[in-house]
């Protein structure tokens, strides 16, 4: 039966490229699928583009990195590193490849996922953009809207490949389409092949977070997992007929077996039996695993339904300025100095009239991870520190709030310590999702390939 | 009856979408499922997460990985990019989860 091995190339934007190139070297894959884009990254990148219009494309070491030897062993890059704008980075790669001499080496640049531009014209057409998950009404945000993209599947990648793309560059996508894709391609999958289209997914959806199926991250018996520090990105075997083999390259560090399988494959997971992407429902209830040898998991049974009418759209908002503090405390009392330091800032709040939409306070070391979870009372602690964070809608109001911290060490509780200098407010995102009918956006989809001369 | 927390008998892995957190929970022993279907209950977990979500808690039951899926919705102050918190992904809600004691 024909089969094919992709391997995972990248897990985020900041991601360590060189597993990937242990991915390339040792993992005898045709293909490298990258996820560079977290919730949250194209409203950094939309922010990178303000200042700079030919920016807002994930720029790394990955490409310096990896074109060349995926070049030289024939390995084929599908990324959504193009962010808020694929031109770009095609640009940027295409410019990289010229000047490493790669000639004949072709680019494929995909776009049509920003629809900024669409937003008021869409609602007028009745596409109302309500939040899937408050119901608010988009007229609430319209005005402080950064970015507005739809999640695109893999047809158009597929396509890419088809017409011999090297390197495909996309901006937002489903996070399993880049490796969807190849799999469709090579495996001739047809687009209503519910089931195969489901297996693909669910590969793209164990390879998209890098190690987080081969042991990083593992809340299991994560001591055991070997050789961390160099830790090895999933590989994945797959059939024609949708069963899989997840695997990682020999000789790197890491674990594949059923408990770090099984750990992502319910990450960022809501309804196991309908995880909607453009492509396919796919139904993570259905498929069978099972140990196959040291570092392999079978996966076979994998069953899908029907895709989606709707497109979600991720679209982010500004939503005012966050700063943060933190001073720590030494025993004794490490515990009761951080509540009066605390105690003393907001007193000053009220003296000096600083106002703030919302005040957080943590203590590091007792509950600034688990909340009200926290054991015990943190009164014998050795150490304690004191984070307060403060939101407001003026970014110089949150600036002011970490003036008042330094003063602390002489003023206040004695054993005031480890202040790393004064922070900067930070712009704070609202996340809002949407559906919009698919032909509104998938009618816009562009395809365009460079070569290397 | 004897009680036990959670970490004893199972590992969880969380993350998050929108302001919506997610907590795949796993008994390392097959066998321990259908002690974890009675006693984490989507009731108690919503219980054990006061202060920390405001929203409704969903269970989803994973048989096929002997695994559970637990959906809290309301529970990051707003989402990841603008939530005040050290946590503002919600990385450590499997963790908190694994606090819980259960009767055994």
């Amino acid at each position: 039966m024909k089969s094919i091995r992709i391997g995972a190339g990248q897990g985020f934007w900041g991601d360590t490229p060189f597993p990937a190139l242990d991915v390339v070297q040792a993992g005898q894959v045709r293909y490298l699928a990258c996820d560079a884009l977290a919730e949250l990254t194209l409203a950094i990148l939309q922010k990178g583009r303000q200042k700079e219009p030919d920016k807002g494309y994930v720029e790394d070491r990955f490409f310096p990195i990896l074109l060349q030897p995926c070049w030289a062993k024939g390995v084929k890059i599908l990324t959504n590193a193009g962010g808020i704008n694929p031109v770009g980075a095609g640009r940027m790669v295409f410019d990289l490849a010229k000047t490493m001499g790669l000639r004949g080496m072709r680019i494929a640049v995909i776009t049509g996922d920003d629809i900024m531009e669409l937003i008021d014209a869409l609602r007028e057409k009745g596409v109302d953009f309500r939040d899937m998950e408050t119901g608010r009404d988009l007229a609430i945000i319209r005005d402080r809207i950064l970015f507005a993209n739809a999640y695109l599947g893999a047809k158009a990648m597929v396509e890419a490949l088809r017409q011999g793309a090297d390197v495909v560059i996309t901006g937002r996508t489903s996070d399993p389409a880049q490796f969807l894709a190849p799999l469709a391609y090579e495996l001739g999958w047809k687009w209503d092949d519910w089931d195969r289209l489901a297996a693909g997914i669910l590969v793209g959806h164990l390879l998209e977070c890098s190690a987080q199926s081969t042991g990083g991250n593992f809340s299991g018996d994560w001591w055991n997992i070997p050789q961390m520090e160099r830790i090895g990105y999933p590989v994945a075997e797959v059939y024609e007929n949708g069963d899989v083999v997840l695997t990682k390259p020999d000789g790197t560090g890491g674990r594949v077996d059923l408990g770090t399988v099984k750990e992502q494959m319910l990450y960022e997971v809501h309804d196991p039996s309908a995880y909607v992407t453009p492509d396919v429902v796919a139904d993570f209830c259905s498929p069978r695993l099972e140990e196959a040898g040291r570092d392999r998991v079978r996966i076979t049974g994998m069953r899908g339904k029907p895709r989606p009418e709707n497109l979600k759209v991720s679209i982010g908002y500004s939503d005012g300025w966050m700063c943060e503090a933190t001073i720590r405390y030494s025993w004794p009392q490490a515990m009761r100095k951080a509540r009066k330091a605390e105690e003393i800032v907001r007193k000053q709040f009220e003296w000096l009239g600083m106002r703030f939409e919302e005040v957080l306070t943590e203590y590091v070391g007792y509950n600034s991870l688990c909340g009200p979870l926290a054991f015990g009372d943190g009164e014998d602690l050795n150490e304690v520190g004191l984070r307060i964070a403060v939101r407001s809608c003026d970014r110089l109001e949150a600036a002011r709030m970490p003036r008042l911290f330094p003063p602390l060490a002489l003023n206040g509780p004695p054993t005031a310590s480890g202040w790393a200098g004064t922070p900067h407010p930070r712009e704070l995102i609202g996340l809002w999702s949407a559906l919009v009918p698919r032909e509104q956006v998938e009618s816009r989809i562009k395809m365009a390939i460079m070569e290397v001369n | 009856m004897p009680k036990i927390r959670l970490v004893e008998l199972a590992h969880a892995r969380s993350g998050d979408k929108g302001n919506t957190v997610n907590i795949g929970l796993f008994p390392y022993q097959e066998g321990d499922y259908e002690l974890l279907r009675n006693t984490v209950t989507a009731e108690r977990a919503k219980e054990h997460f006061k202060g920390l979500v405001d929203g409704e808690v969903v269970r989803y039951e994973v048989p096929n990985l002997h695994a559970f899926n637990f959906v809290l919705r309301n529970a990051l102050t707003g989402g990841a990019s603008r939530s005040l918190r050290s946590d503002n992904l919600g990385k450590c809600f499997g963790a908190s989860l694994l606090r819980m004691e259960i009767e055994v």
